[in-house]
């Protein structure tokens, strides 16, 4: 299926849509080649609906939102399509209004408001939240400074932000993730726009906090009967709050339709792919379990802290904060243990203290490599460390930050070997060579960057690097978190496979519950530095026992249309 | 045509199309760091055209004596002041033209009032010139003896001043050549000298953190708070005057670049600090890279391309420390001639006046030399980082 056409000619429903996008196409002039970022793009907006726009990373979906302003980089251009946007007083061509014109900004923020998906770069530090929405509300409203005052206590008090008249003169700093999206919701608002156009907008925030600002944006839409676009790579958030649905591919919409004929009729293969790759993580991965319980621990854990802070002037430490408190794990061998927890959970901490790359306050960490001895991790110093390292490897979170960009392929993943000494020369090369077959790359990679790779492959780069030295336990730190949806997929059951082959165990750190219900068998929920719960992946996602992981659980977005999860949810007050 | 036609394209992959026919956008991949950077680089016209400025200027640094018409220490002193001539190719002999490149020699009278001898390009006498003709002897390089020059009058006797001559008639354009090797040497010397200690400071002071770093920062901020001015006016006092030029020249190096290490520690630190808590540096050490290891085979080679963008643009700033200094007499000391040396020459208003090429030549050089270098510098830096737009 190609390029989707509308339905019917955009002049019978002159008086309905707010926006009609027509052919837009963009191209990106790089030093190297042209990029068609958007190719023959249409789509309309309606009052009172939202049109969500899904695509994977690269796909031209922001660039699409982006153009609609005209707010795009110096080196793109607009090669084609009309943007009509109606209202009252007539049709408005915006594709033929000057990008820096007095026209096109009275559209921004006027006629439509425009979310960013990080609400931290889009505020700025310098000025209090009040002032930044004032300054829309002057120019675009023209109220004197005490109206747009009270204006904008009475907006913050609408996006749900307590105690509006005393935030309204705090900085960007005081407020938290949700909060700062939840500003930056009212300073879209503020002019009371026809159309709100959100790019990714809870992409940076926990599931929680996703889903209550979700809860404010349906709600907002639907009092003011607004017209949005939603840009997003979450098909569970498709799911539960988008009337239509256009899936974008390379630039092109490959497929566009209502959110019902998208999730249980898709035509495109594309399309099916997506929600095949979304389904999957549904339900956990077919995999044997092995019965784990007379075999001793590979990692034992046991009342493990970590308190950050000063020390007076005696030298003693005086915590402010505790970012992992107490926490007690055993990994079995063989066993794929997944840790779960909001962004200031302590979850990385954990992983890292794991490693002694953070050193611990309090606590112990003993490692059985599996002949009958123990080691005492948090006693080790030195070699020993060493070699324990050698035994635990790390996985990142970040594909591009975690391979040295001025080394080849095969230094990369060579590194490990070279330092310990395993290999040199040409038993190197062959080591590398079946690394690199092992997570699906080919030979021909070894001398190549890693700029010429994706971000899946770059992380299957860095699966390699962890496996170059036989180890017995894997740690990785949001390891998918980064990545596509089919990407994840993927890496998943590479990393399935490999543990299948090579008898390894997991510690699986992530925060998205869906990759842990596949991947693991035992999940911890962790919550403001404590282990709050622990069981059986099957348990924890289906009957959870603690306040907090069901308020957790019912807050991911469910990708069926038919059955929404996250608008029911329960909620948690610690 | 409205829009490009994309229909083509595949649609499994990125639509991309080359900018001009033939190329391979999938060429880059395999490219390394420096490939990348040497793509952005030639890309920047002006840092390009500064890098062949630049080039030039060491060029003629290195082939001085043999680039330099005269020797910089011959006196003429039957051509004070005189003007600069101008080439001509072509004589008229008998209503005939002839090719003889040649320069006009000069004429003197002497001015009534002030009864001062004045040098004025006389139109009908003919120096005739020549390229690779024999004149003074040197030693090139201080090593092999030769008398061979770029260019020069065919008698070696007659006078050729291209650039103009100063109060004892020495020859400018020899001179400015000579104060070229000088001046653009003591900043590479200079340079190499504040690499060394800004490098191994900085990035102790980055990578250890605590109690170094305090302790580097503390004495970054006490050197940078003095004034440089009256300090170097007290080490230049210190040199005992019994030493000999070359002498002096290398301590008024080690001077200048003991006062201009900081900015270089300071940007080597704050990039350690960046680096030091990435993943990759993480993933090194827990790889069981020794200290040595990750700093050298991991950090530094990700600094190189900033460190030598930073030392471009340091070099300009010893030029002109040294101009300063030689400028104010307490730099470099005749016979030594570098272009702070030449611009004392210009130091009073009647001299300007008079013979206004002492003043424009070595002036000029400072400000091409400087400008070129902050131009590639800039360049440089921007090219540095191949992966930000």
């Amino acid at each position: 299926m190609g390029n989707v056409k509308h339905m019917e000619a955009p002049d019978l429903r002159l008086d309905q849509a707010a926006l009609s996008v027509e052919g837009l196409s963009v191209d990106f002039h790089l030093r190297t080649h042209i990029l068609h970022a958007v190719r023959q793009v249409s789509f309309d907006l309606y009052p009172g609906r939202t049109l969500a726009l899904v695509g994977e990373s690269g796909s031209g979906k922001s660039v699409t939102a982006r153009a609609l302003l005209r707010i795009i980089d110096a080196q793109a251009k607009v090669s084609g399509g009309t943007i009509t946007l109606r209202g009252p007083e007539g049709e408005t061509r915006l594709d033929e209004l000057a990008p820096n014109s007095k026209a096109i900004r009275k559209v921004r923020g006027g006629r439509i408001g425009l979310i960013f998906q990080e609400p931290m770069s889009s505020l700025s530090p310098v000025r209090t939240i009040g002032a930044q929405i004032m300054e829309s509300l002057r120019l675009h409203r023209n109220m004197d400074r005490r109206a747009a005052r009270a204006e904008t206590v009475r907006l913050l008090a609408q996006v749900e932000i307590a105690n509006p008249e005393q935030m309204v003169d705090r900085y960007t700093f005081e407020f938290s993730g949700g909060m700062r999206q939840r500003a930056m919701i009212a300073m879209a608002l503020a002019a009371d726009p026809d159309i709100l156009i959100a790019d990714e907008p809870t992409t940076a925030l926990d599931v929680t906090t996703q889903a209550e600002i979700m809860d404010l944006i349906a709600r907002l839409q639907r009092e003011r009967g607004m017209a949005m676009l939603l840009i997003t790579h979450d098909l569970g958030l498709v799911a539960e709050v988008a009337d239509d649905v256009a899936v974008m591919r390379y630039g092109r919409i490959v497929e566009q339709g209502t959110v019902d004929g998208i999730f249980h009729a898709p035509q495109a293969e594309y399309t099916r792919k997506l929600l095949g790759a979304t389904l999957k993580l549904e339900k956990p991965a077919a995999r044997p379990r092995e019965a784990v319980d007379e075999a001793q621990p590979v990692l034992s854990v046991r009342g493990l802290s970590k308190g950050f802070g000063t020390t007076n002037w005696r030298g003693k430490q005086t915590f402010a904060i505790k970012a992992v408190d107490n926490a007690d794990l055993d990994l079995m061998p063989g066993e794929n243990l997944g840790i779960v927890g909001e962004s200031g959970s302590g979850k990385t901490t954990l992983g890292r203290m794991l490693l002694r790359i953070i050193e611990p306050s309090s606590g112990q960490v003993t490692f059985r490599p599996g002949d009958g001895s123990e080691q005492d991790v948090t006693a080790l110093s030195g070699t020993a460390l060493a070699a324990y390292r050698q035994h635990v490897r790390l996985v990142f979170q970040d594909p591009f930050a975690s391979l040295n960009p001025r080394m080849t392929v095969k230094q990369v993943i060579g590194d490990p070997l070279y330092v310990s000494g395993r290999a040199r020369g040409k038993a190197l090369d062959d080591r590398v060579a079946e690394l690199l077959d092992l997570v699906g790359l080919e030979p021909s990679a070894m001398e190549r960057y890693p700029h010429a790779f994706s971000g899946g492959q770059r992380q299957r780069i860095g699966i390699a690097r962890a496996l170059a030295l036989d180890p017995k336990v894997i740690i990785a730190d949001e390891a998918t978190s980064a990545l596509d949806v089919s990407i994840r997929a993927q890496i998943l059951d590479l990393l399935l496979d490999v543990q299948k082959r090579l008898g390894l165990s997991f510690v699986f750190i992530a925060h998205d519950i869906q990759v842990v219900r596949y991947f693991c068998d035992r999940v911890a929920v962790m919550h403001m530095g404590r282990i709050v719960e622990t069981g059986t992946a099957e348990r924890i996602c289906t009957a959870p026992d603690h306040a907090y992981t069901q308020s957790l659980i019912s807050a991911v977005p469910s990708p069926d249309p038919r059955a929404k999860r996250m608008l029911h949810r329960t909620r948690f007050q610690p | 045509m409205t829009y490009a036609d994309t229909t083509h394209l595949p649609e499994d992959g990125p639509a991309v199309s080359p900018l001009r026919p033939g190329d391979d956008p999938a060429a880059i991949a395999v490219a390394s760091q420096w490939t990348l950077m040497r793509h952005k680089f030639l890309r920047n016209k002006v840092a390009l055209f500064a890098g062949f400025v630049v080039i030039f200027f060491y060029f003629v640094g290195i082939f001085a004596e043999f680039l330099a018409p005269g020797l910089p220490a011959t006196a003429q002193p039957r051509f004070t002041y005189a003007p600069p001539q101008s080439i001509a190719l072509w004589v008229e002999e008998d209503g005939e033209r002839r090719f003889l490149p040649h320069v006009k020699g000069y004429a003197m009278e002497v001015d009534p009032e002030s009864l001062r001898r004045k040098f004025t390009v006389d139109p009908e006498k003919v120096v005739p010139i020549g390229f690779f003709v024999k004149g003074a002897e040197y030693k090139m390089w201080g090593l092999f003896p030769w008398d061979r020059h770029l260019i020069g009058p065919l008698n070696k006797r007659d006078p050729m001043n291209l650039l103009g001559t100063d109060k004892l008639g020495r020859d400018l354009l020899s001179r400015v050549i000579y104060g070229t090797r000088i001046s653009m040497s003591i900043g590479l010397i200079g340079v190499a000298s504040t690499l060394l200690i800004g490098v191994v400071l900085g990035a102790l002071s980055g990578y250890y953190g605590g109690w170094v770093d305090l302790g580097v920062q503390r004495l970054i901020e006490i050197i940078s708070a003095m004034p440089t001015i009256p300090l170097w006016l007290g080490l230049a006092a210190a040199i005992p005057i019994t030493w000999s030029p070359l002498q002096v020249y290398f301590i008024i190096t080690l001077i200048v670049s003991l006062l201009a290490w900081t900015g270089l520690a300071r940007e080597v630190r704050g990039r350690f600090f960046a680096l030091r808590g990435e993943d990759f540096v993480t993933a090194a050490r827990l790889d069981g890279s020794s200290q040595r290891r990750v700093i050298f085979r991991h950090i530094l080679p990700s600094l190189t391309s900033h460190i030598l963008a930073v030392v471009t643009l340091a070099i300009p700033t010893m030029i002109v420390a040294e101009t300063a200094l030689s400028f104010l007499g307490i730099g470099l000391k005749p016979p030594v001639v570098s272009w702070g040396v030449l611009l004392q020459d210009a130091q009073n208003v009647r001299t300007v006046a008079t013979a206004p090429w002492l003043l424009i030549w070595p002036a000029g050089c400072v400000v091409m030399a400087v400008l070129s270098f902050n131009f590639l510098g800039d360049g440089l830096r921007d090219a540095a980082d191949p992966y930000e737009h």
